[in-house]
């Protein structure tokens, strides 16, 4: 029985121990390395930094070890650890237009000033099975250019001296801070941003998808995807000046969105956005699909009730940490509650019974009796 | 068990530090000020899942002082699996002294039952929360509900509970049974059987913790709780229409055990201290042993 027993307090030690055992698997076969699992699990590892709100690879490395594999556990460590840290305070925005970019592509363009950089992809990749992988991981180094150096322009840049591309206002609002503020709907968009790039990979692409398949389509290119490192700056008050802490990897979607306009607003592209940690692009483009989606208000669009145009609907579910924790949650005892059902069930039971014998005797027609 | 000095270098006390638990404390205080009302509070991530108590632990964090005698129970037993880790949680991480005695309990944290024993002003009793919001299911959107609390505007429930009486000749709701504060805020009591809601007037000071949720609010002692009903249908507290077959309580909710694949089953007491303490006193039911010390 794996109620109320005594002895809950081994039966959890012993669970822990086998468990433990388990994540080490066969001892006959060597133990994973945690810069293993960072340097060849790499994209594993970016999508629990990504989720898990954290840029540190070697942490999110230890969490995908510690976890089996298992990545939305892995998240949840690398959160639980997150919550614990002493804030320092806000970096500056980061400037992608200053990308040291591994991979930058635009759909909408042949060519472009920076030119389209394929990077590594799996895009044209045949997806067969390397069988030679099974047997030997050793590959020849890749060819090696000159990186072109220099700012890489954003492809939307180009549209907006048009006018053709909706304008993006600047704002120095201090956004809110999803992490130390209740959500409170409406959102804005900072807040919004803020919630799709650490939401459910998966749940992500699905909204993005359904968008696509016409629930609220939007019509959406990719007018640029990139990848690559920038440097994060900070102000130092003692100082007086911004100096750099760090570099990140980082990918950067940004759709253009074919509209016809709106009672508001002229026939002109609009944009979404999307902006994740490490390597994502998937993440990255479906973000900027359910942004899209979500700003159907702002551009005078109709509602047209479809799940991505949902702002409550997404935001709230969005959270794999809280949905694998609510979901997982219902195989804890609830014996209580289910008792108070079983007699609510069986008095209900008992007076349907009643009733219909009563209709027997009475020779009464059940309708009547039901008055 | 517990090494003070460990503790002291590893957390802060309690686990969160000292700035959360402010914010925690200021969304309790809020609760407090406006029985029944829902605060909004930036409930963490805590190292363990949501749907775990997250929200009961981080409100019993930001309650609990190095004094305190600290109990946890789930289902009304303080050894279900869930209890003994959340207990284990507070022994290492504020290293507070811990019971299973209710009377001996400051702050009891509970996950789904009220103790049987009357609780008394020096108390405090900790709710963990899965769904704070007691309109949700007849409306899922928070922005509605709340734009309805404030409104006052609580049809839609008592519509839902006509209908059952409609459908089924009585109120379906067995356990979450709404209950309205003070006159003022309908409140989702936590998934406790309707058999405790009498209860919730109480002397104690109640605070109810929602972490995934986001959401904390509290019944300041002696508040006024009303269940639900309708005159011609009052409210009733029910429980299984036996005796605790250890104990003998008549008086106490009770949790069907099944004791063999033949249909037999026996009732026992789901508070197991309330259990215990009878048949310390020398209460026996009809299939209970005498009480050895130590023996569960």
């Amino acid at each position: 029985m794996y109620v109320a027993v005594k002895g809950g307090e081994r039966a959890i030690d012993n669970a822990h121990a086998w468990l433990a055992d388990e994540r080490r698997g066969d001892r006959g076969v060597a133990e994973l390395s945690v810069a293993q699992i960072r340097e060849q699990l790499s994209l594993a590892v970016n999508r629990v930094m990504a989720e898990g709100s954290l840029y540190d690879p070697d942490l999110a490395a230890l969490a995908i070890k510690q976890s089996r594999g298992d990545l939305i556990e892995a998240i949840f460590l690398i959160r639980a650890y997150r919550t614990t840290l002493p804030r320092f305070g806000a970096s500056k925005p980061i400037e992608t237009g200053e990308m040291a970019c591994d991979r930058r592509i635009s759909a909408t363009f042949k060519d472009a000033p920076g030119g389209q950089v394929l990077g590594p992809t799996f895009d044209y990749t045949h997806r067969l099975l390397d069988f030679k992988l099974a047997a030997d991981g050793e590959v020849p180094e890749a060819p090696e250019g000159t990186p072109q150096g220099g700012d890489v322009p954003h492809i939307t840049g180009y549209l907006n001296r048009e006018g053709l591309i909706q304008d993006e206002p600047e704002s120095d609002e201090v956004p809110p801070d999803l992490t130390r503020e209740p959500m409170e709907l409406p959102a804005g968009r900072p807040l919004r941003l803020q919630s799709l790039t650490r939401g459910d990979e998966g749940f992500v692409l699905g909204m993005a998808y359904s968008t696509q398949r016409g629930y609220a389509r939007n019509h959406a290119f990719v007018g640029e995807l990139r990848i690559g490192a920038v440097a994060v700056e900070m102000d130092i008050p003692e100082l007086g000046f911004a100096i750099e802490i760090g570099e990140i990897t980082v990918t950067e979607c940004e759709t253009v969105n074919q509209f016809k306009g709106s009672k508001t607003e002229p026939p002109q592209f609009t944009r979404g956005y999307g902006l994740v940690f490490g390597q994502t692009e998937r993440k990255a483009i479906s973000m900027a699909l359910v942004d899209r989606a979500l700003r159907w208000k702002e551009l005078g669009e109709d509602d047209q009730g479809a799940p991505a145009q949902d702002e409550e609907f997404v935001l709230m579910h969005s959270d794999n940490i809280q949905a694998t924790g609510f979901l997982e949650h219902i195989k804890l005892p609830h014996y209580v509650d289910f008792q108070s059902e079983l007699e609510l069930v069986r008095k209900l039971r008992r007076e349907v019974e009643a009733a219909r014998s009563s209709v027997l005797s009475d020779g009464l027609a059940p309708g009547e009796a039901a008055e | 068990m517990t090494n003070e000095a460990e503790n002291v270098t590893a957390y802060n006390f309690a686990y969160l530090d000292e700035q959360t638990k402010r914010m925690i404390r200021r969304a309790i205080l809020k609760g407090l000020a406006i029985p029944g009302y829902q605060v909004p509070f930036a409930s963490r991530e805590m190292p363990m899942p949501y749907g775990w108590g997250t929200g009961g632990v981080q409100v019993s964090a930001a309650t609990l002082t190095p004094e305190d005698c600290f109990k946890v129970i789930d289902q009304g037993a303080d050894d279900t699996t869930n209890a003994v880790s959340i207990r284990k949680f507070f022994e290492k991480t504020a290293g507070v002294a811990t019971t299973e005695e209710t009377a001996k309990a400051t702050v009891i944290q509970t996950r789904h039952r009220i103790p049987e024993e009357r609780l008394t002003e020096d108390q405090v009793l900790v709710y963990q929360v899965p769904i704070p919001e007691p309109l949700r299911f007849l409306e899922p959107r928070e922005t509605e509900t709340r734009k309805m609390h404030s409104l006052e505007e609580y049809g839609l429930m008592h519509v839902k509970l006509y209908e059952d009486v409609a459908q089924h000749g009585a109120i379906a709701t067995a356990y979450a049974y709404p209950v309205k504060v003070e006159g003022r805020y309908v409140m989702d009591p936590s998934p406790i059987p309707k058999f405790d809601n009498p209860k919730l007037e109480m002397d104690a000071i109640q605070l109810f913790g929602a972490g995934r949720e986001q959401r904390i609010y509290a019944l300041p002692p002696h508040s006024k709780v009303v269940s639900l009903d309708f005159e011609d249908h009052p409210f009733e507290a029910s429980k299984a229409d036996h005796a605790c077959d250890l104990c003998g309580a008549e008086d106490s909710y009770l949790d069907e055990v099944i004791t063999d694949d033949a249909g037999g089953r026996m009732f026992v007491c789901s508070d197991t201290d309330y259990c215990r303490s009878r048949r310390a006193a020398g209460h026996v039911g009809a299939q209970g042993a005498p009480y050895e010390e130590g023996v569960a």
